[in-house]
């Protein structure tokens, strides 16, 4: 289309506008603000420069680390267990059978509710006094005195640091499964129906269908999956803030949540921007992968 | 065909056990439960006494009362929160769908120096989580007094809401932000919508003496429902469930329902009733958008990974 040349600029003017007031600046204060010493409620003016002081508490910080470990820690779990039931899942409720689209709808609903709710529902049920996850699990560890020994009793779940652990990672599923569920049933409909069929002539039964035909034919599907859970883990904080508070101690306290108590409790903005700056990097560098395995615009124009 | 081949493979002599069948349904209820169990859990708290609450037997069948959500109402600022939530979620949706139509019709329809540029720019900073956009500009915000930029008197809510601001600072930055993380999804998705729409029709209009921005909004606009349909759940899901970034930056006349709903978590003991209460109320909208656009939804999330 042909027009005048500033033109194409005018359109995009309000995006990049926002782009650039909403996430650019504080991209820009992030590499600033870590230059600095600078407290929340002080004036701009009372600042201290530190030189590359905030960068060298990061690296020698066993929080700093301790929180790292521990986004591992849960992001291994929750991506694990998710990969395994989304996936597991779609192959199962692959074939359109009767309920199948309000199966779809009622899953769609952990992905809509806020994480805030998603935390006080976890929180209340996991309750150790009246929580109905305790009262179900006593019941059964009495009827069944022998699965009391496997779990089966009630539990102090958010008070001990390897059950508060669990509970988190059991909210993340929980909420998180239906969207591997999601793409990888949107890939396994995508899939050439001519070499499915060709296959099936050729013998091939239902797992080897699955494990030599179906999953080779979707890794890059699976890879994006993954690597979204992935994100999501580093950037996920709400669910954890509202049902464990990073605690018992600091035993979930993942990077997210250490960054946003460091600004918000510790009050210490310039150190709270060098962990910004940290999370941010890790996180681009992810973006950047994930846009080398599924680039949303090289398909679709000469980019 | 798919019939055909079934009876090929499986042999269709013998009667079998469906066990695919059945395991399939078998799981489709188990999935059913676990799903909306907690949230059922959570319905049924709000309609229950303090003391059936703290019960350590939890009761399926009790006599519901409405006495929580009359106290959020009553006691608490429920109705402005609710408003300031409503302006916020609905004035960002709005702000995305048009600012990324319009990106999204630069970028696919023409040819410009920097369109590569910008087009990555905005995948690359795609995932800045709302803590990183919190912590870093807080600060300035308080200390440059941002968040009273606006005067509140422009927009005072009417008597009998609650005292309050409809309209200021605090939430022009939310809308800010909340429509800064959805750009970039939303300006992909757009421009994916915009590149199936055949080009004649803007060159006729054109012909016709449209001008750009008339192609944009009779001819584009019109036929890009479905886009901005997806676009527009999934800016107004995460306007109306962010909880951090609101946190921060809203101050007491301007909170969202989630920063309402986490002040029933006290140091002295959780107000469960009330908690639930807010909680019902604020997944509402969220749980109607996915019963009318399920569609969409899942439209939205597969795009991300499977049109690539």
């Amino acid at each position: 289309m042909r027009t005048n040349r500033f033109v194409p600029y005018l359109f995009l003017l309000p995006a990049v506008a926002i782009l650039a007031l909403g996430l650019l600046v504080p991209l820009y204060n992030a590499v600033m603000l870590s230059f600095y010493d600078w407290s929340f409620g002080q004036a701009w003016s009372a600042r201290r420069f530190l030189g590359f002081d905030n960068f060298v508490r990061l690296v020698t910080d066993p929080g700093v680390w301790a929180s790292v470990r521990t986004t591992f820690v849960f992001g291994f779990w929750v991506v694990t267990l998710e990969m395994l039931i989304g996936v597991g899942l779609a192959l199962l409720l692959e074939k359109a059978v009767r309920g199948a689209s309000f199966i779809r709808t009622v899953f769609v609903m952990p992905l809509m509710i806020a994480p805030v709710v998603v935390g006080l529902i976890w929180r209340y049920m996991l309750d150790a006094r009246s929580g109905v996850v305790n009262y179900y699990l006593g019941q059964i560890g009495e009827a069944i005195p022998f699965l009391q020994n496997l779990g089966f009793a009630p539990q102090v779940w958010l008070a001990d640091p390897t059950l508060a652990m669990v509970s988190i990672v059991v909210s993340d599923v929980w909420q998180w499964t239906p969207f591997v569920f999601m793409i990888v049933l949107a890939g396994l409909q995508g899939l050439p129906g001519d070499v499915i069929e060709a296959s099936y002539i050729d013998g091939a039964n239902w797992w080897r269908m699955i494990w030599h035909i179906k999953l080779p034919m979707m890794r890059n599907i699976l890879l994006i999956a993954l690597l979204m859970r992935v994100i999501d883990v580093f950037r996920a904080l709400e669910v954890i803030f509202i049902m464990t508070g990073g605690g018992p101690g600091r035993s979930t306290r993942v990077l997210s949540l250490h960054l946003f108590q460091t600004a918000y409790t510790s009050l210490d903005l310039g150190y709270a921007a060098t962990i910004a700056l940290l999370l941010s990097v890790i996180l681009i560098v992810f973006s950047v992968v994930l846009l080398v395995l599924s680039n949303p615009l090289k398909e679709k124009a000469d980019f | 065909m798919a019939g055909t081949l079934d009876h090929a493979v499986h042999g269709g002599h013998r009667r079998r056990v469906p066990w695919g069948e059945i395991s399939r349904y078998a799981a489709m209820i188990v999935l059913a439960l676990i799903t909306l169990a907690p949230i059922f859990v959570m319905f049924a708290t709000s309609l229950k006494t303090p003391v059936e609450i703290q019960s350590r037997i939890p009761r399926w069948i009790f006599m519901p009362t409405l006495s929580n959500y009359e106290a959020i109402v009553t006691q608490y600022r429920f109705v402005p929160y609710l408003i300031s939530s409503a302006v916020i979620g609905l004035g960002s949706t709005a702000i995305t769908l048009l600012t990324a139509g319009m990106a999204a019709f630069a970028l696919a329809r023409m040819r410009f120096p920097g369109r590569g540029l910008i087009a990555h720019t905005t995948l690359v900073i795609r995932m800045i989580p709302p803590a990183v956009l919190a912590v870093t500009v807080i600060g300035f915000w308080i200390a440059w007094g941002i968040g009273d930029l606006v005067p509140g008197w422009l927009y005072t809510l009417p008597q009998g809401l609650g005292r309050g601001k409809l309209l200021d600072g605090s939430q022009l930055g939310l809308m800010l932000f909340y429509t800064a993380l959805n750009l970039p999804f939303s300006i992909w998705l757009l421009f994916g919508f915009i590149r199936q729409i055949p080009v004649e029709l803007e060159e006729a209009a054109i012909v016709d003496g449209a001008n750009l921005l008339q192609v944009l909004f009779r001819v584009i606009f019109p036929l890009m429902g479905a886009g901005f349909a997806v676009s527009a759940i999934f800016t107004f899901r995460i306007a109306w469930n962010e909880f951090i970034l609101a946190l921060m930056l809203t101050n007491r006349f301007t909170k969202t329902l989630p920063v309402f709903a986490q002040e029933f978590m006290r140091d002295e003991g959780v107000l469960w009733g009330q908690l639930m209460a807010v909680g019902t109320l604020i997944v509402i909208p969220p749980m109607l958008l996915t019963f009318f656009a399920a569609k969409q939804i899942i439209q939205g999330v597969s795009a991300g990974a499977v049109k690539g």
